[in-house]
């Protein structure tokens, strides 16, 4: 059996994990466009000295050997051959497979702003390692004092928290009222704004950029929607990633946004498999197929694939959206629905907040679908545990905000088949 | 694999499974010595609950399919080859991932430090855990899962 | 308001240099002797508070606490004793009765310290009972006066005449019997008074021992149903719990006359202890006060006892032994044969020792004689009547030992319920302060922060080792003796002698004084 694995992250690591615990013999080939592995959310830790270069991995330094897996890096697959179950490579190469799992994740989305060229200096986009350390070659050369960042989602976020640690002022722009849109209110947003202002930087609302001027293709300023032109020699792209089809493009294989899986992570092809942001499976919430580029997520599809491949019947129940963000020094975590429809009387929400803290509950039907807990996070998966598990608060809802809040709040029958169970996965 | 599992209909809520555990894992694991200094002091692995009469001290379940290494960005979140959830706190960048996962909400951040303050090891290298040796009441017994 | 003249009886020893201030001891006081003081980050103990169950002790992890006895150093007198003289002071404050719990604890003669065993020399071989069978199972209830054997020709398949076999058969219906694993039972002890978890240990330990638990008088919770086939149940002046479902789970019922702690006296549950579950237990309304009164209203003769025996036989078709319990009395031995000839299969005397919730200190400890001189009384006065298989005899109050049981067997019992002794193999103390329902062990309480301490399996295991370990003993003085069943002890006081006795005791006790040959 021959196993080939494109793109060597978090996905492809765990499904080699579960293929060896059933299969030692077959061969497993890793082919990736990167020159090393490392733990990509890890990033902005490195751009912020936290993290040294060779503690970016996320794997033992013996995973290829003792896993005997053959991973050829900095290798490129030009595509995928679903009629003959092969790759091929951009040198003309080819690898065949009997088995063919794709998690080649996601890449940046880049705007059409007028000015912008491909290679303008000093614009940066912020999703690999090789972005991480252009930034800081970049910054070496160059005095930065004040940058901007468009996006202010979680990976523009993510990109603010490395700069602002290197003494850079910032300016973020964003088409909404809010950062971390996409998990935050209003009014969470408000607690990372008033650190932003502390730090001499802004958030820049419902705006975007709609020019970037250069001089000898190196960048000098931008300027905004509202003809407001901000000076600056740094420019982070961080509009969103989608999922990377490159290869995929023009084969049988079905897509939306991003690759449509059933259950065992498998495209509508037999053979073939995706998993990680690339994928689009199912939302435990909504109950349809959506891409959730999140670490658990890909790490779970990882595994349900790998189990699928080595032909053991493990289905994936689905995730939904979650994320664990410590940005300007305040550690937050969101699950979920964070910002229902108000007008749709099946959701309640429910907040507490000081000036230190704010957390939110969404509940819908009486069943908690989503949370945002802003600096104070102690027992947040718990949150995650009757989410997931659907439990009916209606009967003791009031209690879900409060300090002492964790199992001793759930009802007595709930509580102890978790805490005397065999350990779970939720 | 051994697991510990807790009766709350047992639990006295003396607390002394936290104090044999900070003990345990302090450089002279002598009570007296742990607690009368105030640097040699590590975070108990358990988390304590109480609502009037009702207590209990909840640890790590060290689950089969732990969501914690999994969700682990570094993975300072590991497993040994015992099936032991173990963390690494050298390689931990406090993303809080394990927090976001853990089911159990057992693992405590060290904010100040970024760092996953502590989570229990199942007293690693000891037949039987402190807290399970230690508790008056037998409402954490260790049994095999 | 006058200062409380009132001395404390224990003294709390903190030392300082090994206290942690990990506040085990404040969180589980119940007596709020010690405190957590959040402002000062400090743990201040009140000797005024600590009734001396030594429960923090225990918990200490750094063995800091001690609790010491603080016996107030008044002026000697050996007529007026600190004791007298600060139970008048304590009166004097509060103008009631003084309350009490377990048995009595004054120093009145242990006549089983003044008894002792035989042991075979050279004539008669004594018995190893790791080697050789050693029988401690005991039958109780009322034995026929003869056995009558039938003959009856075995048929064989083939019915060839020469191949028959004689075979025996006894004819003789036999009332029904408990059969206990070791004449040793767990005396009553009503849900009320001791906490679930503590029943639940007694039952669960004497089920898989193979001997009895006893209810006491406060029902039987829903909980210990499966233990039921080991319990006996007891109608008592109160009644509670008492319906036919009751008395037909049991394996036998007891009526209950008197209490070797208080005889006399009824007994009063207050009504803050009667919650749903011992509400639902006892057939009582929620919070009311559950009194059992002094007499049974409808028992002033041994003819109504007589009533009531049968009446409870009647409902139980005849199927279990009805047992009747009384105190260590004066008149013991004409009230026990009454009983027996009123019906009862067996006899339970209660001596002074014998332990309670609450009673009154004045009436615990001066009311009731001896369970030694109770035991050889009644069973003289049964033998002399002529009507000892009629009943099995069972005594109750304050045995400590192995020894203690099986003196008393010597002394013509036969089996013994232990109260006291049990309690104190789930943790008990010996405070004596029952009747606050403080107990901090989780036994005598319904405070659901106190009772989840008794963690009935560890509660079951303990209760089960001291049957175990006091059976065991019990095997190891029979087999010294040459006896190889505990029934050939029973009433065989020539095994026993009296040490510094007096002859009238010798006489009562119907044992010769150490030195005498058989």
């Amino acid at each position: 059996m021959k196993y080939v694995i494109i793109g060597y992250s978090v996905a492809a690591v765990n499904a080699i994990k579960i293929i060896r615990k059933f299969d030692s013999l077959g061969e497993i080939v890793v082919v990736t466009d990167e020159d090393r592995i490392y733990s990509r959310p890890l990033i902005s830790y490195y751009l912020a000295g936290k993290v040294s270069k060779d503690k970016i991995g996320f794997i033992e330094y013996d995973f290829e050997k003792k896993y005997n897996i053959k991973v050829l890096y900095s290798t490129i697959v030009k595509k995928v051959d679903t009629k003959n179950f092969k790759i091929i490579l951009s040198n003309r190469e080819t690898i065949s497979f009997d088995k063919l799992l794709i998690t080649t994740g996601g890449k940046p989305i880049i705007p059409k702003i007028d000015g912008l060229e491909n290679d303008t200096a000093g614009v940066f986009t912020f999703t690999k390692f090789s972005d991480a350390e252009n930034i800081l070659k970049y910054l070496e050369k160059n005095i930065v004092s004040e940058s901007v960042i468009l996006g202010g989602g979680l990976i523009g976020m993510k990109a603010a928290e490395g700069l602002l640690n290197k003494n850079i002022k910032l300016k973020i722009v964003d088409l909404t009222d809010r950062l971390l849109a996409n998990t935050f209110d209003k009014k969470a947003s408000n607690y990372l704004e008033k650190k932003l202002v502390e730090q001499s930087s802004e958030f820049i609302k419902e705006n975007t950029i709609t020019k970037v001027t250069t001089k000898n293709n190196k960048i000098v300023s931008v300027t905004l929607q509202n003809k407001k032109v901000i000076k600056t020699n740094m420019l982070i792209i961080a509009i969103g990633v989608k999922p990377n089809l490159d290869i995929i493009e023009k084969t049988n294989i079905k897509t939306d946004r991003g690759i449509l899986v059933n259950e065992h992570m498998q495209t509508n092809i037999k053979n073939i498999y995706a998993a990680g942001d690339v994928a689009q499976g199912k939302d435990f919430l909504s109950n349809t197929n959506s891409v959730i580029a999140i670490w658990p997520v890909a790490a779970k599809q990882g595994k349900v694939a790998g189990y699928n491949i080595v032909g053991k019947d493990v289905s994936y129940d689905g995730m939904f959206a979650m994320n664990s963000v410590e940005i300007l020094g305040i550690p937050s975590i969101s699950f979920g629905i964070t910002n229902p429809d108000i007008k749709d009387s099946q959701y309640k929400v429910l907040s507490r907040e000081d000036k230190n803290f704010y957390k939110k509950i969404v509940l819908k039907n009486n069943k908690v679908v989503g949370a945002i807990l802003i600096n104070s996070i102690d027992r947040a998966g718990i949150y995650k545990l009757i989410i997931k598990e659907q439990l009916d608060v209606s009967e003791f809802y009031n209690n879900l905000l409060k300090d002492n809040f964790g199992f001793l709040v759930l009802p007595k029958n709930f509580r102890k088949h978790f805490v005397t169970g065999d350990g779970i996965e939720v | 694999m051994k697991k510990i599992v807790i009766n709350e209909e047992y639990c006295i809520g003396c607390r002394l499974c936290e104090v044999y555990c900070v003990s345990q894992h302090s450089k002279s694991k002598d009570i007296i010595k742990t607690f009368k200094s105030s640097e040699d002091r590590p975070v108990s692995g358990i988390v304590f609950e109480e609502n009037g009469y009702t207590t209990f001290a909840l640890q790590c379940r060290h689950c089969k399919e732990s969501p914690c290494t999994t969700a682990c960005l570094t993975s300072a979140m590991y497993k040994n080859n015992n099936e032991i959830v173990l963390h690494n706190k050298e390689k931990c960048v406090g993303c809080w991932m394990c927090i976001m996962v853990c089911p159990f909400g057992i693992i405590k951040p060290d904010l100040k430090n970024k760092k996953v303050a502590s989570k229990c090891d199942l007293c690693i290298g000891r037949e039987v855990p402190v807290c399970v040796e230690h508790c008056p009441n037998e409402a954490i017994v260790l049994k095999e899962k | 308001m006058s200062k409380s003249k009132f001395r404390t009886d224990f003294k709390i020893v903190r030392d300082m240099e090994k206290c942690i201030k990990c506040q085990a001891c404040a969180r589980v006081c119940s007596n709020d002797a010690h405190v957590y003081d959040n402002e000062s980050n400090s743990i201040i103990s009140y000797n005024d508070k600590c009734v001396g169950c030594h429960f923090c002790e225990d918990l200490c992890p750094t063995g800091a606490l001690t609790i010491k006895r603080n016996i107030p150093e008044i002026k000697f007198n050996s007529h007026w004793d600190s004791y007298s003289v600060y139970n008048i002071i304590k009166q004097a404050e509060t103008g009631g009765v003084l309350l009490t719990g377990m048995g009595n604890d004054k120093p009145f003669k242990e006549y089983f310290d003044h008894i002792v065993l035989n042991a075979s020399q050279v004539t008669n071989p004594s018995i190893d009972p790791l080697r050789e069978p050693m029988e401690l199972k005991t039958f109780i209830g009322k034995k026929p006066d003869k056995i009558e054997l039938k003959y009856e020709p075995y048929k064989l398949e083939y019915n060839k005449p020469e191949l028959k076999i004689i075979n025996y058969k006894i004819s003789t219906k036999m009332p029904p019997q408990l059969v206990l694993e070791t004449p040793i039972m767990f005396s009553a002890m009503s849900y009320g008074s001791i906490s679930l978890n503590a029943q639940k240990s007694l039952a669960k330990a004497a089920t898989e021992f193979g001997t009895m638990w006893n209810t006491g008088e406060g029902g039987l919770h829903e909980d210990l149903k499966p233990y039921s086939k080991n319990v006996i149940v007891q109608v008592a002046s109160g009644r509670f719990g008492v319906d036919i479902d009751y008395l037909e789970s049991a394996a036998a019922v007891e009526i209950k006359i008197g209490q070797g702690a208080k005889p006399g006296i009824g007994g009063h549950l207050p009504g803050e202890k009667v919650d749903t579950e011992v509400s639902k237990t006892r057939f009582i309304p929620i919070g009311s006060d559950a009194i059992s009164p002094a007499p049974h209203h409808d028992i002033y003769s041994i003819e109504d006892l007589k009533q009531l025996i049968y009446a409870l036989k009647e409902a139980t078709r005849y199927q279990k032994p009805v047992g009747v319990k009384i105190a260590a009395v004066h008149n013991i031995a004409p009230i026990a044969t009454g009983a027996v000839r009123a019906g009862a299969d067996f006899v339970v005397i209660d001596g002074m020792r014998g332990g309670t919730g609450a009673a009154p200190t004045v009436i615990r400890d001066n009311v009731g004689i001896p369970i030694e001189l109770a035991i050889a009384v009644v069973d003289q006065r049964l033998r002399d009547e002529g009507i000892r298989q009629q009943a099995s005899l069972i005594a109750a109050g304050g045995f400590r030992s192995s020894a203690d049981i099986i003196k008393a067997i010597a002394l013509g019992v036969d089996a013994v319920y232990i109260g006291t002794s049990a309690l104190i193999s789930l943790g008990c103390h010996l405070c004596q302060k029952c009747y606050t329902g403080k107990c901090n062990w989780g036994i005598a309480t319904q405070d659901p922060y106190l009772t989840k301490r008794l963690n009935p399996e560890i509660g079951a295991k303990r209760a089960y080792n001291l049957l175990r370990a006091w059976s065991l003993e019990i095997k190891e003085m029979l087999g010294g003796m040459g006896i190889n069943a505990i029934e050939s002890l029973r009433g065989n006081r020539e095994q026993l002698r009296g040490v510094g006795l007096s002859e009238l005791e010798l006489k009562l006790l119907g044992i010769k004084h150490a030195g005498e040959a058989w």
